[in-house]
């Protein structure tokens, strides 16, 4: 029938008639002639610069697929609409439709694709418009991905990557809110970071990209947005950040407060009111890998402060947060002082009023008096 | 001994009694026997037909010709009405009385009038998110219109329409979309899922094409009611889902398991030509979703969506022999042109063009075709028109503005319904949130909320 020509829209009769460009673009074509990043703002001393995460995210698909033809995207509206969440803007333009594929709306399909593709020796990057969708899918990534290295004796590398936004948005209910950290973080075979700035992002999605092992990269929405400071070093293509080293973000000797993702920043905001309204000093680390999980560095900052706690927006029942303490008691029992405690999720299926959202998940407030009352002053 | 085994040892005693499994091929002596025969015979070397238990009645060939079904003519798409509004097939007719066409023409345009105000009212800010079901109108109103009120409905989202139809009032429309105190759904969801029991419509779930299997598993449960009171009138499930949808693993998984258990449920595909932003060449090769009926062993049609009479008849025949044989699914697709942006959160001109938007508005729109074919036949004019516009727009204001100063759902509701029963764990997680904003009423202002903190009374206090 003719309603397909019709239904057809003239932009992408355009990008069709583009698609075999990038494979006549000379490989050593430089990156500058079309930078895919356009805000590289607010130069300011040491060459420091600030970045959004979703740049940053951008900079590191475009940096691992320009040095290495093997890396392609796929997702769901990854390329002509630059992403659900706009992550991949520009990377149609830049790449070719044969390196930026739109999938059909079928998670399991374009996910085993990738896998598929992954063991066949290319290096995916799989894009879900959110992990929450990533369930359609999640066989793919656990009984395949993970595991057919092991199956198979060895033979079948899977080099992918798995990544999207993580964790609750805002206004969108329980079936588009879910944290999926604990989930990925249990299975063997798997590697998972979750960054929190934008040179976590870059560095952790990079080093994903490159890793041969499949990596869940759990990314969160509502940082999509926000921007940070960006080293020289890690505004240059060679930057990466292992995977299964956690960073502290601000040292301290009273309390140890683990945490990843978007509660980074909001346990550092806690930090600066327990020191303001207590004079407390707490050591905040940033996870950024939720397997290999750095239990090194939090035993480290027990030995020095004597105190714990975890905070993380997963529900609490069988989550990061218990694995976390459990280690500690494991590794660090004598070093405690006070029985270590997590702020987590509440145990809801996440409301979709606002207010109601607002009181399930942790908050900076709520983390201030939880440590307070831990440390009892 | 499982369930599933049980039919196919034919053990006598549990053919005697009924059981969920066996009736289906006491209801369908054909497929039974067809059952039987390709596990009793066995393919013989002077066989002319292929006799393996994976094929039946299939010719043996020496051709070799794979089956090509780009070079198959198109799927010829079901109408009633030509776009100037007039009856085709003068025998068959409209089969609709003015005053059914009116209401229908009301419905849609009441639709219409909903998704323009929506729209706006999200763009102002005052709620989070809307989609609209313009160009649509006439699959859901349509196919809603001839469907029995016991039909149970699962909805994807944009088939507003099914619910106006049936009877969903714009109140409760409002209610949900504000999640007021007056939200069935107790305001645990974003806007446009509605759902509502006493209309045997399920809550629309965000995750697309999982109410597929659900569909026809209603459906089979509906199977074996209708089998167990022959004396109430028969039901059937209906689904509907976009093209898009009909990609994922579970549209698949639903039409087979539907075809194998025979389950009367009737799946209607919106192919509005979009999904986001990809176009259905992305979404698929073959011929539209109609084509993959007949892989599954479904009778399927396709449908005119811009003709609301052909929705209707379309909906009613399939029905019909969605409960024959005892039973068995249907496919429906219904072309349309997704006349808005996906939804409030989506800009479409960033991927297709206005030009293109606009020219189907022009061309075809199941509300103007409606239109003309009332004005032919005199039951309808400009001052009519007018009329009812200017009355559903008070309509739908009003319950807006009603809706918009209720107070919000309960904060118990956070907790309800979680598990069946409240548990202990929760009921400490209830106590110690009472305990908090009981502590701090400054921080939290419970005033909003119907029944402030005295509901988590009422939850603390239900029984176990
Ligand atoms: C499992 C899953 N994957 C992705 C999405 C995101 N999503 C929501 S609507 C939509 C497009 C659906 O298109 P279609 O089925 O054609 O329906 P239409 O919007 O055209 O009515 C997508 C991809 C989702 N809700 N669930
Ligand atoms: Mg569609």
């Amino acid at each position: 029938m003719a309603a397909s020509k019709l239904l057809r829209p003239a932009s992408r009769l355009l990008s069709a008639s583009r698609s075999a460009a990038p494979a006549f673009r000379p490989a050593f074509r430089p990156a500058v002639i079309t930078p895919s990043i356009v805000a590289r703002r607010y130069a300011s001393d040491g060459g420091v610069k600030e970045m959004t995460v979703r740049e940053a995210l951008n900079e590191a698909m475009a940096e691992e697929m320009e040095a290495n033809e093997k890396v392609f995207v796929l997702g769901e509206e990854v390329a002509q609409y630059n992403g659900a969440y706009k992550v991949t803007k520009g990377l149609l333009d830049r790449f070719g439709e044969k390196r930026v594929i739109d999938s059909p709306i079928t998670e399991s399909g374009f996910a085993g694709l990738c896998v598929g593709a992954a063991l066949a020796g290319l290096h995916p990057v799989c894009e879900f418009m959110t992990f929450n969708f990533a369930m359609q899918a999640i066989d793919q990534i656990i009984n395949s991905g993970a595991k057919t290295h092991y199956m198979s004796g060895g033979i079948q590398p899977c080099n992918i990557t798995f990544r999207g936004p993580n964790g609750f948005a805002a206004g969108v209910a329980a079936q588009h809110s879910q944290d999926y950290s604990a989930w990925y973080g249990s299975i063997p075979g798997l590697k998972v970071v979750s960054p929190y700035s934008a040179e976590d992002a870059k560095g952790l999605l990079k080093a994903a990209i490159r890793d041969p092992n499949p990596v869940v990269v759990l990314e969160n929405e509502l940082l999509y947005g926000l921007s940070f400071p960006m080293s020289e070093a890690a505004q240059k293509d060679d930057f990466v950040i292992p995977i299964g080293k956690a960073k502290i973000e601000r040292p301290g000797k009273d309390l140890t407060i683990v945490t990843l993702s978007r509660c980074v920043g909001q346990s550092l905001v806690a930090a600066e009111q327990l020191k303001k309204q207590y004079g407390v000093e707490a050591e905040v680390i940033n996870l950024r890998s939720i397997k290999p999980l750095d239990i090194e560095a939090i035993v480290k900052s027990i030995k020095k402060t004597g105190n714990l706690l975890v905070v993380e927006s997963g529900y609490p029942s069988f989550g990061v947060a218990s694995e976390i303490i459990t280690l500690a008691c494991e590794y660090a029992f004598d070093y405690l002082d006070s029985p270590p405690a997590r702020v987590t999720g509440a145990e809801v299926p996440t409301p979709y009023a606002q207010k109601l959202e607002e009181m399930s998940f942790p908050t900076e407030q709520l983390i201030t008096s939880y440590a307070a009352k831990l440390l009892r002053v | 001994m499982s369930l599933r085994s049980m039919p196919r040892r034919l053990n006598p005693r549990a053919l005697r009694r009924p059981s969920l499994c066996h009736y289906v091929s006491q209801a369908n002596p054909r497929l039974g026997l067809a059952w039987q025969s390709c596990r009793n015979v066995a393919s013989t070397p002077t066989a002319e037909k292929v006799l393996f238990p994976g094929a039946l009645n299939s010719e043996f060939t020496n051709n070799l010709e794979f089956l090509r079904p780009s070079t198959n003519k198109a799927i010829s798409t079901f109408r009633v009405l030509n776009q100037y509004g007039q009856v085709i097939d003068q025998e068959r007719g409209a089969d609709t009385t003015d005053e059914e066409a009116l209401e229908l023409y009301k419905h849609m345009v009441c639709l219409n009038i909903m998704d323009l105000i929506m729209f706006e009212a999200q763009r102002q800010g005052r709620l989070s998110f809307y989609m609209v079901s313009t160009g649509e109108e006439g699959i859901s109103v349509g196919s809603a219109s001839a469907l029995n009120p016991t039909d149970t409905v699962f909805c994807q989202y944009r088939e507003a329409g099914v619910f106006m139809q049936r009877g969903f009032t714009l109140d409760q429309f409002m209610a949900q979309l504000f999640s007021n105190c007056e939200d069935s759904g107790r305001g645990r969801n974003m806007p446009i899922h509605f759902g509502s029991r006493e209309l045997n419509i399920r809550t629309v779930s965000s995750t697309l094409a999982t109410q597929l299997p659900h569909a026809a598993g209603a459906a089979y449960a509906l199977k074996l009611k209708n089998q167990q009171n022959p004396d109430v009138e028969p039901r059937v499930a209906v689904t509907y889902f976009g093209e898009g949808a009909a990609s994922e693993g579970d549209f698949h998984a639903a039409l087979n398991i539907a075809s194998t258990r025979q389950a009367p449920c009737i799946f209607i595909c919106r192919n509005n030509g979009y999904a986001i932003s990809t176009p259905t060449s992305d979404q698929y090769r073959g011929d539209g979703i109609a084509s993959r009926g007949a892989g599954y062993g479904i009778d399927t049609l396709r449908v005119d969506g811009n003709d609301i009479f052909a929705v209707r008849t379309a909906t009613k025949e399939a029905r019909r022999l969605a409960l024959s044989d005892g039973g068995k699914p249907v496919l429906i697709e219904m072309m349309a042109y997704r006349v808005g942006h996906h939804s409030t959160s989506d800009d479409s001109y960033a991927y297709r063009q206005k030009v293109e938007v606009e020219d189907w508005k022009r061309r075809d729109n199941p509300i103007t075709r409606l239109r003309k074919w009332m004005e032919d036949r005199g039951i309808w004019n400009e001052d009519k028109e007018r009329k009812l516009r200017s009355k559903l727009r008070k309509d739908v204001l009003g319950a807006f503005d009603r809706a918009e100063k209720k107070k919000k759902p309960k904060i118990r509701h956070a907790f309800d319904d979680v598990w069946e029963n409240v548990t202990e764990e929760q009921r400490a997680h209830v106590e110690e949130l009472k305990d908090i904003l009981t502590r701090y009423p400054k921080e939290y202002d419970l005033s909003q909320y119907e029944g402030g903190i005295e509901s988590l009374d009422e939850l603390l206090q239900k029984k176990q």
